[in-house]
C-alpha cells in the first residue's frame, strides 16, 4: 500500500445561524496522501481545520464534497476502525469508570478475552505512564494530563496500524511531554503510522517525517521537514552582527542599502540583508563608523518561520 | 474472541447498567420500600381490611411513576450526555456503528428498568405476604410485566427525540407522549363523537400514531385480583416490540447523520 492516508478534494461546510441557512467552509478541498511508518504532522493555526479533517477521518462528521481512504477502505467503512486508533483533543471519557475499567471496557468492545484485557490494561497504561495508585481511581477525580494519558491509552488497545493523535501534548507537563514523545517514537519503531496534529512546533521538529500545514481550510504545504525548509531556505536573507558602534549611527551608515533592516541586540547590531552582494557594502559601512564585525550568518528558515509564512499567504 | 453487532451492543447494555449504578438512579427504591414498608404497616388499620389492595394500588401505580421518571429523566439522557461530554468520539472510533450504540445504550436502560421493577415487585409482594394475602401476591407478576413493557416503549420514546432534540425538551416531549398514551382510546372515542370528518381523522391517526399505552393498563384490575388473561400478555408484548423496533430505527436514522462537531 502507498498510501495510509488518502484525502481527495475533501470540503466540509458548518451550517451556522438560527435556520441554519447560513454556511461557513472549515474545510475546503484538503487533498493529501500519507505514507505508512511515519510520524506525519498535521499543523495549523486555530479554525484551520485540522480537527474537522480528524473527525471526518473518524466518521464523527460527514464531509460536504470529497471522500478519503484509510487503509485502503472508505472511511464510512466502521469495520476498518478495528485497525485505526484515535485520541480526540481534550479527550473525556465515562467519569464514572476508573482507568483500568475504561481500558477493559474498549478492550470488550474488541472482543478479547478477559486475560487479554488486564494484560493490555496494565501494558498501555505504563507506557503512558499513569501511575499504579491512580488506574483504579474514577475518570472523574483526573486532571487534564491524566486524562490525556488515558486517551492515547485508549487509542492503542487494539493494536492500531494507524493511530490519529489530535493536539496530543495538550494538558501534558514537560516530563509527560517527553515520555509521550517517546511512546510515539516507539511506535513509529513497531511500524505503526502516526498522524498528529499540534500546536507544539518543537514537537513536529523532533518527531514528524514528514508535515502538512493548513490555512482558512486549505492546504498551504506540505512535503517531508527537510524539504520544505530546504525549498525554503534557498533564497534567504543574511544577519550581520556588529559591535562597538550604535545602532542609530549604523542605521545611517546602510540607508542607502536596498531592504536592510537594522535591529538592536544585547550583543551588538544585527544589520539583515536580502542579497549576498549587499555584505561587502555592509562590513565597509560598519568599518567606517569605527564598528566591528563580530558575525556574519546566514538567516536560516525555521519551522516557525514556514508555519507562520502558511498562515499568512 | 467474539467481536460481532450483538457482543458490542452487549458490552454497551452492559456498560449503560453499570453507569445507572453509579450514577444512583436505583436509589429511588429505598424511597419505594419506605413506601411500601409504610402501607404494611400503617394502611391495614386505616383501609378497614382492604390493605392488600391499597398496597397494590400504591405499589403498582408508583412502580410506574418511579419506572417513567427513569425512562424520562435518564432516557433523554443517553445519547445527549455522550454528546455533550464528548464520549462518542472515542466510542464511534472504534468498530461501532451507530445503531449498536443506539440500541445498547437503550437495552441497557432497560435492563436497569427491569431490575428496577422486579426489586420493586418483591417489594409489593413480600408486603403482600406480610398483610397474609399470597395469592394477591402472586397474581401481581404479569401487571409488573405490562408496566415493564410499557416502561420499555417510553424509554424508546425518550431516546427517539434525544437523538434530534435538546433533553430538556426531549424530556417534555416525552412526557407529553406518557400522558397521552393513556388517553389514546379517549382521543380515537372523541374523534368519533366529533362529527367532523377532518377530526376524526386526525385524531385516528394520533391514535395509530401515539403509543397505546392503555393496553398495559391493569393495576386497579389486579388490585381487585384479576390477572391478565394470555392474549393481553402476547398481544402487549407483540405491539411493544413491534413499537419499539419502529422508534428506535427512526432514531437510528437521524442519529445516523448527525454531524459530531
Amino acid at each position: 500500500m502507498e498510501y495510509i492516508v488518502e484525502i481527495k478534494d475533501l470540503s466540509k461546510d458548518y451550517e451556522t445561524g438560527f435556520w441554519r441557512k447560513k454556511k461557513v467552509r472549515a474545510l475546503d478541498g484538503l487533498t493529501l496522501n500519507v505514507r505508512p511508518g511515519q510520524i506525519f504532522g498535521f499543523l495549523g493555526g486555530n479554525g484551520a481545520g485540522k480537527t474537522t479533517t480528524i473527525k471526518i477521518l473518524m466518521s464523527l462528521l460527514f464531509p460536504t464534497e470529497g471522500s478519503a481512504k484509510i487503509l485502503g477502505s472508505d472511511i464510512s467503512d466502521v469495520s476498518m476502525h478495528s485497525r485505526i486508533g484515535y485520541c480526540p483533543e481534550n479527550p473525556y471519557f465515562y467519569d464514572y469508570l476508573t482507568a483500568n475499567e475504561l481500558l477493559d471496557y474498549f478492550g470488550q468492545i474488541f472482543g478479547y478475552d478477559t486475560a487479554k484485557r488486564k494484560q493490555l490494561t496494565d501494558e498501555l497504561l505504563t507506557a503512558v505512564g499513569l501511575e499504579e495508585k491512580s488506574r483504579s481511581r474514577q475518570l472523574r477525580k483526573f486532571s487534564k494530563g491524566m486524562q490525556q494519558r488515558v486517551g492515547l491509552a485508549q487509542a492503542l488497545v487494539n493494536d492500531p496500524e494507524i493511530v490519529f493523535l489530535d493536539e496530543p501534548m495538550s494538558g501534558l507537563d514537560p516530563v509527560g511531554r517527553r515520555e509521550i514523545r517517546e511512546l510515539i517514537v516507539s511506535l513509529r519503531e513497531k511500524g505503526k503510522t502516526v498522524f498528529m496534529s499540534t500546536h507544539i512546533l518543537s514537537d513536529v521538529e523532533a518527531l514528524c517525517d514528514e508535515v502538512a500545514i493548513l490555512r482558512g481550510g486549505r492546504l498551504a504545504a506540505t512535503g517531508s521537514l527537510s524539504e520544505l525548509l530546504s525549498t525554503g531556505n534557498e533564497q534567504r536573507a543574511f544577519e550581520l552582527l556588529i559591535g562597538g558602534v550604535a545602532s542609530e549611527q549604523m542605521r545611517n551608515a546602510v540607508s542607502g542599502i536596498n531592504g536592510a533592516k537594522v535591529l538592536t541586540k544585547p550583543a551588538g547590531t544585527a544589520i539583515e540583508v536580502q542579497n549576498e552582494s549587499d555584505i561587502d557594502a555592509v562590513i565597509a559601512a560598519a568599518r567606517t563608523c569605527g564598528g566591528k564585525i563580530i558575525s556574519v550568518n546566514p538567516v536560516s528558515l525555521s519551522l516557525e518561520d514556514l508555519f507562520v509564512e502558511a498562515k499568512n499567504r | 474472541m467474539s467481536n460481532g453487532p450483538l457482543h458490542r451492543i452487549f458490552v454497551i447494555a452492559l456498560n449503560t447498567f453499570r453507569e445507572a449504578i453509579r450514577d444512583r438512579v436505583l436509589y429511588n427504591l429505598v424511597l419505594f420500600v419506605l413506601l411500601i414498608t409504610a402501607s404494611a404497616i400503617l394502611l391495614g388499620d386505616l383501609t378497614d381490611g382492604h390493605e392488600a389492595r391499597t398496597i397494590v394500588n400504591i405499589g403498582t401505580n408508583a412502580m410506574l411513576l418511579f419506572g417513567a421518571f427513569i425512562s424520562i429523566f435518564v432516557g433523554v439522557g443517553l445519547v445527549s450526555k455522550e454528546i455533550e461530554k464528548r464520549t462518542v468520539f472515542a466510542i464511534f472510533a472504534k468498530p461501532v456503528n451507530r445503531a449498536e450504540f443506539i440500541v445498547g445504550k437503550y437495552l441497557g436502560l432497560c435492563l436497569t428498568l427491569l431490575v428496577n421493577v422486579a426489586v420493586m415487585a418483591v417489594g409489593v409482594t413480600l408486603a403482600l405476604l406480610y398483610v397474609g394475602s399470597g395469592a394477591l401476591a402472586a397474581g401481581i407478576w404479569p401487571t409488573v410485566y405490562l408496566i415493564f413493557l410499557e416502561l420499555c416503549i417510553l424509554t424508546a420514546v425518550a431516546i427517539l427525540f434525544s437523538s434530534f432534540s435538546t433533553p430538556a425538551l426531549s424530556a417534555l416531549f416525552t412526557f407529553c407522549i406518557f400522558v397521552i398514551g393513556h388517553l389514546s382510546a379517549s382521543l380515537r372515542e372523541l374523534g368519533n363523537a366529533l362529527g367532523s370528518a377532518f377530526a376524526k381523522y386526525v385524531l385516528t391517526a394520533v391514535y395509530y400514531l401515539l403509543p397505546n399505552l392503555s393496553l398495559f393498563s391493569f393495576r386497579t384490575e389486579a388490585a381487585n385480583a384479576m390477572v391478565p388473561n394470555a392474549a393481553m400478555l402476547l398481544g402487549g408484548t407483540a405491539y411493544a416490540v413491534v413499537y419499539i423496533a419502529i422508534l428506535l430505527t427512526v432514531a437510528v436514522i437521524i442519529f445516523s447523520r448527525r454531524n459530531f462537531k
